[in-house]
């Protein structure tokens, strides 16, 4: 009797533990974890939340990410989304380069993409993000006014290249730079036309860190961006020390053609295009 | 090579002998011709006391060591000049405070080991050239070891002294006292020494800014003899240096300050043939901060401090039988070495830049080391040295290795080597001759900023240096003979040694690169020549031309080729002679000294070729005995009387030396 007994209690710790286990599996993912909320896009029956690492969209490369909540706040698993950030400035309104969604792997409720704002929002001119999704097969529409702040430095630069084409480039890596060799990506787009941003191919994005502060002193072995494996830009930036640092850039298409920039020299302190970093 | 044991080998052959030679000298004789062998081994013999010796007795442990002929004194301004031995740097020597290895916390060598002990507590330099002083490291110049006098247990009861100078060209001021007291069981000693000076000016009352300095420098030692054979001897040294300007550089230093401390054990007359065997365990930390906070106008603030921690310990054994008598030492040490630099942009928004310009360097190095000497009969003796040691190195900080990965992607941590050295020497002794001649092989490994330092400028070449951590080690081949005569009145030595230096490290010119150094001209990465060639050559004569007047001359010429171009920083053609006045209480002593123009100067290094110059100093002093216990030594003197303006092939960026100067020094013991 008394073996039953304790096996009986034994049974319904158990049944109780693993019940708990499911409640925080579905009530309770922890797939933000890391992530902070930037805001929540709101139009019945559903809630959007985006997150961002910092809470922030910043002007610049963003990596945004989202799940989608019914009023009740369940998480709603596999539907399919696609979004379309635009500027509505006082004049025009335009969009800019962004990526398609994509679940996070592992995660059947976390999107991800990324969307480049090349300028800030401001009182007058502002971003709106608009998120198509489909759950159910139903379509639904959930939009809203995003808040855009200034890059404190530049991470993101618009220009026409001297093939008379406009291009969006943006820096990607490193977010959190280091004393020593980092990774560097970048993103590079041209504007097809307002509403419209494609990625280009085969281009090189030459790099040229400089200290303005140190008498422009530049630091050694860095290599130049080129696309390998997938359509980000990839090289390596050395930092020598910590502080400002400005990178200069010359933009070369296939054709090793300067499209943009101009090489660092005694008499010219910089290019005209160029990144920021300080840590 | 080691000049002392050949003296005692001299001395004992030459009494024990009762050769016809011996009888026919003096003891004050055979005290000369010590002294003419001492030349290359400053030594006080009297009263362990180096200060007796020397013309103006509270002059700096820099002014006593350049007066070496084998030692130049590299100048950076009135403070802290790094010893350079044989014609070479000092990663090239091995410099240690009583045997202990000390590294300097400073990436631009102004903080010399030399810089951290005082001249009242020094007992002798003991300066061996090439591979007979890699007793307790690698090296290729040879060794200057700093020995510190202390009391011994023979119940000489309570002594002391009391000490004061001033000088009037950069109105310096000394003081300090010296305690000792020696019981059967115990003694116990501390010194105490205060410098304090201003800007001093070169001469024609030309101001050389920021070459003021402070020192504060306290030595201790304790010892306790447990019975007749073993004893305990525990010591420390607390130096601090504070506003300490470097007028050759854009930089000063707020703070050098070293704590070193030791623990010594000594067993003696262990058996017939072991006499002694003393293990002294060590450790000393060193802090040195340089800074720019004097300087109105600079290109970008910046501080630059650094650390070193060394601990380390030695045994040796030393013992004779029959022919022999022999030496064998076991040292190692830990050596951590951390410098910053972090500036200060002039846009207060920007954050500051840092960097780590020695890495966090761990170094380990163990060595075996023996010698032996051999009577092999009355005229002849030999000395043969060996050593083995293994050095390993690593960059312990993972900021500095990440620093070090751009020019380096493939640097791991760590690099061993194996070093190796062995010399032997023979020296011949007949009627007035003495013949020594020797050959020797060395190897060192890489210094700190040599295999790892990061963007260290230097301004005498005005660029900036990256270490290379995968530098071979240095390696010497080197010959030296000497030959001594020794008349009655008169004796003349001429000595001549060759280093041929297999993979000579140097900075040399990278295109690519870019300085970091506002105003630099560019960046060198220490890299390895196949050959480069060190000549040393120099006579000494002595002449007493009456009991009380002594004429001494000396005459010193080094080359130096990396490959077929000059070594930078090589001595002209130099010379001094003196004339020394000695009787009763009184001293009088008038030298001139001087060198020709530098011929051969380092082009391709950035350097000038140094002037001609020579000047005339004088000292007068007279004793002043109280009663016998008391003594009050007072000596006063002029330096550079004809206030010549001048500067020397070793004064970094040309910076001229000082101008005329009295001083007056004032010693009481008691």
């Amino acid at each position: 009797m008394k073996i039953l007994k304790y096996f009986s209690s034994i049974m319904l710790i158990l049944i109780t533990i693993s019940c708990k286990k499911d409640d925080i599996n579905i009530n309770l993912p922890n797939e933000t974890d890391g992530l902070k909320l930037v805001q929540s896009i709101k139009n019945d029956p559903f809630i959007i939340d985006l997150y961002t690492v910092s809470g922030k969209l910043e002007q610049g490369y963003n990596e945004v990410f989202f799940q989608i909540k019914d009023v009740e706040g369940h998480l709603i698993e596999n539907a399919q989304a696609s979004w379309s950030p635009i500027m509505h400035m006082m004049d025009k309104s335009h969009a800019c380069p962004y990526s398609s969604i994509s679940l996070v792997s592992d995660s059947k409720t976390l999107h991800k993409g990324f969307i480049v704002f090349q300028m800030a929002g401001n009182d007058m001119e502002y971003w709106e993000l608009s998120i198509n999704i489909i759950v159910q097969e139903s379509p639904y529409n959930l939009s809203a006014k995003i808040n855009v702040i200034p890059a404190s430095k530049k991470r993101a630069t618009t220009f026409t290249g001297s093939d008379g084409k406009k291009y969006v480039l943006a820096m990607v890596q490193p977010t959190q730079p280091k004393e020593g060799l980092n990774s560097i990506t970048a993103l590079l787009y041209t504007m097809e036309n307002m509403m419209s941003f494609i990625p280009v191919n085969g281009y090189t994005i030459k790099i040229d860190p400089r200290m303005p502060s140190m008498e422009n002193h530049s630091s050694p072995n860095n290599e130049n961006l080129t696309q390998k494996s997938t359509s980000f830009y990839e090289g390596k930036v050395a930092f020598s020390m910590t502080g400002y640092w400005k990178i200069n850039l010359q933009v070369f298409n296939e054709a090793a053609e300067l499209l943009k920039g101009e090489p660092v020299t005694n008499e010219n302190e910089s290019s005209s295009l160029f990144f920021e970093v300080e840590f | 090579m080691n000049k002392l044991g050949i003296i005692f080998l001299f001395t004992l052959c030459s009494s024990l002998a009762q050769n016809i030679w011996a009888q026919e000298i003096s003891d004050e004789y055979l005290d000369s011709i010590a002294n003419s062998y001492l030349l290359d081994e400053v030594i006080i013999t009297e009263k362990k006391d180096v200060i007796n010796k020397q013309s103006k007795v509270l002059s700096s442990l820099d002014a006593y060591l350049e007066s070496n002929n084998a030692i130049n004194m590299m100048k950076r301004g009135a403070y802290a000049a790094e010893p350079m031995l044989n014609g070479m740097a000092s990663e090239r020597s091995v410099i240690t405070i009583d045997g202990m290895r000390i590294y300097g916390a400073c990436t631009d060598k102004m903080d010399p080991i030399t810089s951290y002990v005082e001249i009242t507590n020094l007992s002798k330099a003991n300066i061996q050239n090439g591979q007979s002083g890699s007793c307790h490291g690698g090296t290729i110049a040879g060794s200057i070891d700093l020995v510190r006098q202390h009391s011994s247990c023979d119940n000489s009861g309570f002594k002391g002294m009391l000490f004061s100078g001033i000088e009037s060209n950069n109105l310096q001021k000394i003081v300090g006292t010296k305690l000792s007291y020696s019981g059967t069981r115990f003694f116990s000693d501390i010194d105490f020494t205060f410098r304090d000076a201003n800007n001093y000016k070169a001469g024609g009352k030309e101001k050389v800014p920021y070459s003021q300095f402070t020192k504060y420098n306290l030595s201790t030692t304790q010892g306790w003899k447990v019975n007749l054979r073993h004893s305990l001897t525990a010591s420390l040294i607390y130096d601090r240096a504070t506003d300490v300007g470097y007028p050759a550089l854009p930089m000063d230093v707020s703070l050098a300050e070293a704590i070193i401390t030791s623990l010594e054990y000594n067993f003696i007359n262990i058996s017939p043939h072991i006499h002694s065997w003393d293990t002294k365990l060590y450790y000393n930390h060193v802090k040195h901060i340089m800074d720019d906070s004097q300087r109105p106008i600079v290109p970008i603030r910046m501080d630059m401090p650094g650390w070193t921690n060394t601990a380390g310990l030695y045994s040796v054994i030393q013992g004779s039988k029959g022919k022999h008598s022999w030496k064998a030492n076991l040292s190692g040490h830990f050596n951590k070495s951390f410098a910053e630099m972090t500036m200060y942009p002039n846009n207060p928004n920007e954050k500051e830049m840092y960097m780590l310009t020695w890495p966090g360097v761990a170094t380990y190095f163990s060595k075996i080391f023996a010698e032996d000497k051999i009577q092999l009969n009355e005229q002849w003796n030999t000395i043969a040295t060996l050593g083995t040691a293994i050095h390993y190195d690593e960059v312990k900080d993972d900021f500095g290795l990440r620093s070090l990965n751009i020019f380096y992607p493939e640097l791991k941590k760590g690099n061993l080597r194996w070093l190796k050295n062995a010399g032997i020497n023979f020296t011949y002794i007949k009627g007035i001759l003495i013949q020594n001649t020797g050959l020797a092989y060395g190897e060192r490994a890489p210094s700190v900023s040599e295999g790892y330092g990061f963007y260290l400028f230097n301004s005498f070449d005005k660029y900036d240096y990256i270490g290379n951590p995968f530098l071979n080690n240095e390696k010497s081949f080197e010959v030296n003979t000497s030959t001594t005569l020794i008349f009655s009145k008169f004796n003349i030595k001429g000595q001549i040694n060759y280093f041929r230096i297999i993979d000579y490290i140097i900075g040399v010119p990278q295109q690519d690169l870019v300085q970091m150094t506002i105003g630099a001209k560019g960046v060198k990465i220490y890299q390895q020549y196949k050959n480069a060639h060190l000549f040393n050559a120099q006579i000494a004569l002595n002449y007493n031309i009456l009991d009380y007047l002594q004429l001494s001359g000396n005459l010193i010429y080094r080359l130096g080729k990396i490959e077929k171009e000059s070594m930078p920083q090589i001595q002209p053609l130099s010379y001094n002679a003196k004339l020394k006045f000695e009787k009763n209480e009184y001293l009088a002593e008038i030298q001139v000294e001087g060198a020709a123009k530098q011929m051969h100067y380092g082009k391709n290094y950035g350097e000038t070729p140094a002037q001609k110059y020579a000047i005339l100093n004088t000292t007068i002093a007279k004793q002043f005995n109280i009663s016998l216990k008391h003594k009050l030594i007072t000596k006063i003197g002029v330096e550079n009387i004809l206030d010549k303006n001048y500067s020397t092939f070793s004064d970094w960026n040309k910076i001229p030396r000082m101008g005329r100067n009295f001083f007056l020094n004032i010693i009481w013991r008691f």
